[in-house]
């Protein structure tokens, strides 16, 4: 018996049955490290901002208030200074971005459009604090000096609530552009993915009717592909409203809520970005809070993306 | 190639010296053929033969790839189509086109159908409903589908999606239907129905098939062309080209030698 | 009988449309090539050897180099990478070699794809309060937890994709001589699959080397050389950008931001490129 259990042979095959499932494991809980610092990031943000709860409620989320000297603090101003500049970016970025993929996928000649697919893919990877300083140094002045002027006064838009306000280059007009320049090339090319991954024939059947390129895309390229453009939509948005350094040097920093974009006002995560060094105690605490509310928009944004993206994957078998 | 008997039908496509080129690389040579009015006209050959590709030059479908181009002429009523000055969209509302799969736009039942409808006419809704369901009925498609016309046309069995393309293409009373090898990814059953649906199509069409299954082009068509590395071998009646094909090469082909 | 629609008013929809395209493009290329001009115009003109080779000086003081912050960089990008590439592979090989077609799987695949999207400052915080709130100290180690954070699920996806490219023969071949689990992962899969792993580090790298939001929750910014990585404030070249652009009057700190910011832009598209060639040539 003993002969038969220390053979070399069999020792090797229970070694090896062993390692092994020290190899699975350790792969299993790598993969499980992200299901547990995703409900880390959660839990972690919800116990910090435990005093804040306390001590505003619900409150927190529609109040104006914020005073750092008496304590009293409300998130409107930030989350509506972040649903502003989105919404800039994303209605000047998608439309742009939907044209400059159908332009890349159906319009350009292959040699151009390979070109630019790769500038546009570049331009996706710079970092996000390269747009801020070029948005604080180069378009705020801009901004100051000639498209404010021109909006207001020229185009006589001042009248409008909007567009009435102090022409200093800073706010949620120009941070907004900013935002949208950042996520153009990001939203392009996933679009144009999406684009790709509609099957030739389809294409050449709706051609075959006798339609023309805008008519095949609208109705049959962009039918087909809507949940990718959608899942495209949403990523893009959902990097516009957690950014924080393309905002952060022109949004001017100022926690008020007003109609005008030339504005000063400020951010979730601008507002983190310029507090936290110096807060303490229950300011703090209520940054946390800020960042939960951030966490949980931008969680829900990434799910409905992925959601349809998956979607999409799906149906095209693999790529994207 | 080798002479026919002499011409009874009146010819609705004459191709006279069509080349084609994908780059650098020639696919056809020296194309010539005459396509008879309300016939069925088969295309048959063994694969990467040039029958796709010279089935595509006739709607100039081929132009949406740029590295594609074609040589020659293709005179349909009269008129060069591979001149610039026919216009596209007409000339592909007049030359409708079945692909190898089937492709339901991602709309629904009657939408699909109502698609070229709309590109080209401006219909009140009772008049679209009344063409939708007459092509339907062509296609033999309506008692099948007209519980579910709102269902997506990506729902319905491969056979009736094909139709359903089918019904699409003629709902905008094209003259000529290409078949670009239009029951290769369906079943038996439902290439039989569209089978007997060519049969009964070319009193008002003209139908030309590219098939790489003999037994087909011997039931459906009248007459055949047999393409071999890009070259019209042969072009004769049906009947005549099966029975005792002139050619060398089209009786190797047909008695499954080679292909 | 039927009213034809005009051919001319289609193609006159299209060719507008067409043109709205292409005036699109080219309104987009031209703005992002602006930036990129006036990152590398500005940026350019403060290199010279001091920029370099000196460390930042305390506020207020105009000249120095911004030597720390670079060093700064590296140490917290590859403290980073040490952390995160041996989970973020693990989790990869989970998901490709054991977790291809279950509920698990999918799950993981999904969160990661999402987690990929949390905003970067999110994970500043969390760091936070784990590192820098328990420690009492802000640190250059914190900051590479951080990064290698944002780095983990992109590391845990391309590790994915690229092992479900070698072909299952491949694996079975191995397993079938009696070669381990593990060994065949590590020496026959990996190896076939090298390149694209490599690449998928290296974008990662990329992803978070231009990283800035998180930093200032955890490594957060300082005017001497990073040797206190783990107790200390560390330099780096983000937060030196935010500090110099924003907080200061002098414009020779501005161009020192902008020379640090032409550094990273930089260094970022050679990693891109690199990948993108390296990824071609193993496609090939």
């Amino acid at each position: 018996m003993n002969k038969i259990c220390g053979s070399p042979k069999i020792k090797r095959w229970k070694k090896q049955g062993l390692s092994d499932r020290i190899f699975k494991l350790s792969a299993l809980l790598s993969a499980l490290l992200v299901i547990f610092l995703m409900a880390g990031f959660f839990l972690q943000l919800l116990w910090c901002s435990i005093p804040a709860l306390k001590t505003f409620g619900l409150r927190f989320i529609y109040s104006t208030e914020w005073d750092p000297v008496n304590n009293v603090y409300g998130a409107a101003s930030a989350i509506y200074g972040t649903i502003i500049t989105t919404a800039i970016a994303m209605l000047i970025a998608v439309p742009l971005s939907f044209v400059i993929a159908l332009f890349l996928v159906e319009l350009a000649n292959p040699f151009i459009s390979r070109i630019m697919g790769q500038a546009i893919d570049l331009l996706a990877a710079i970092p996000s604090i390269i747009f801020g300083m070029w948005g604080l140094f180069v378009l705020v002045p801009i901004m100051q000096n000639y498209v404010q002027p021109f909006l207001a006064d020229t185009l006589h838009l001042g009248i409008l609530p909007f567009f009435d306000g102090p022409q200093m280059g800073f706010g949620f007009l120009t941070a907004g552009i900013v935002l949208a320049l950042m996520i153009l090339p990001f939203i392009s090319a996933v679009m144009r993915d999406v684009f790709r991954m509609v099957p030739q024939v389809v294409k050449e059947s709706a051609y075959g009717t006798g339609a023309t390129t805008w008519e095949v895309t609208f109705d049959v390229t962009m039918k087909y592909g809507m949940q990718g453009l959608l899942g495209a939509v949403f990523l893009g948005l959902g990097r516009a409203i957690g950014e924080t350094m393309a905002v952060l040097f022109i949004i001017g920093n100022t926690p008020k809520i007003s109609a005008s974009l030339f504005e000063s006002g400020t951010t979730i995560s601008a507002t983190l970005a310029n507090n936290f060094a110096e807060a303490g105690g229950l300011f703090k605490s209520v940054l946390f809070e800020l960042g939960l509310i951030l966490l949980i928009i931008s969680f829900l944004v990434q799910v409905a993306a992925q959601y349809w993206l998956n979607r999409v994957r799906k149906k095209a078998g693999g790529g994207l | 190639m080798i002479a026919t008997e002499p011409v009874i039908n009146k010819s609705k496509i004459i191709v006279k010296n069509l080349n084609f080129f994908y780059g650098q690389h020639q696919a056809l040579f020296n194309n010539n053929i005459e396509i008879k009015e309300n016939m069925v006209t088969a295309v048959i050959g063994p694969s990467g033969c040039g029958k796709s590709t010279h089935l595509r030059a006739y709607n100039r479908i081929f132009e949406l790839y740029r590295e594609q181009r074609a040589e020659g002429e293709v005179i349909l009523d009269n008129e060069n189509i591979l001149s610039g000055s026919v216009d596209i969209l007409e000339l592909r509302r007049k030359i409708g086109m079945i692909f190898q799969k089937p492709t339901p736009f991602p709309m629904s039942v009657f939408d699909n159908v109502a698609y070229g409808l709309k590109l080209h006419y401006r219909l009140s809704r009772s008049e679209m409903a009344e063409k939708v369901e007459m092509g339907l009925h062509r296609v033999a498609l309506w008692d099948e589908v007209k519980d579910k016309l709102k269902a997506p046309g990506m729902a319905l069995s491969g056979g009736q999606q094909q139709r359903l393309c089918l019904a699409r293409a003629i709902a905008i009373e094209p003259e000529v239907l290409l078949m670009d090898e239009p029951t290769s990814a369906i079943d038996p059953v439902g290439t039989l129905k569209i089978e007997n649906l060519i049969e009964e199509l070319k009193e008002n069409f003209t139908i030309v098939i590219v098939t790489h299954n003999m037994q087909q082009a011997a039931r459906v068509s009248d007459y055949t062309a047999f393409f071999y590395e890009g070259h019209i071998i042969e072009y004769d009646k049906t009947e005549n080209m099966f029975t005792k094909p002139k050619a060398k090469q089209t009786e190797d082909y047909i008695t499954g030698r080679f292909g | 009988m039927k009213k034809k629609k005009s051919i001319f008013l289609r193609k006159l929809k299209n060719n507008s449309m067409s043109i709205i395209s292409v005036l699109s493009t080219i309104i987009g290329i031209f703005f992002l090539a602006w930036i990129i001009t006036v990152v590398f115009k500005t940026g350019f003109s403060s290199f010279n050897w001091s920029f370099f080779t000196q460390a930042t000086k305390p506020y207020g003081i105009p000249d120095g180099g911004i030597a720390n912050a670079i060093l700064g960089t590296l140490f917290i990008t590859f403290g980073a990478a040490a952390i995160g590439i041996p989970p973020g592979l693990l989790g990869g090989i989970y998901l490709s070699e054991f977790g291809r077609n279950s509920r698990l799987g999918d799950m993981i695949r999904f969160s990661s794809n999402v987690m990929m999207g949390i905003p970067s400052i999110i994970v500043g915080l969390f760091v936070y309060t784990l590192l820098v709130y328990t420690t009492k100290t802000f640190s250059g180690f914190a900051g590479s937890v951080a990064l290698a954070i944002i780095m983990f699920p992109v590391i845990v996806r391309t590790t994915e994709d690229m092992l479900s490219m070698v072909p299952n023969q491949l694996r079975e071949s191995a397993l079938a001589l009696g070669t381990p689990r593990w060994k065949t992962t590590f020496s026959i899969v990996f190896r076939s699959a090298k390149t694209g792993l490599i690449t998928g580090i290296l974008l990662s790298l990329a992803r978070v080397s231009g990283e800035t939001a998180p930093l200032l929750f955890t490594a957060l910014w300082s005017d001497s050389w990073p040797f206190n990585f783990f107790t200390q404030p560390t330099a780096n070249l983000t937060v030196t950008i935010t500090e110099y652009a924003t907080n200061s009057p002098f414009d020779e700190m501005h161009a020192k931001a902008w020379g640090a910011a032409l550094l990273i832009t930089i260094a970022i598209l050679c990693l891109n490129i690199t990948c993108r060639t390296l990824f071609k040539e193993a496609k090939k």
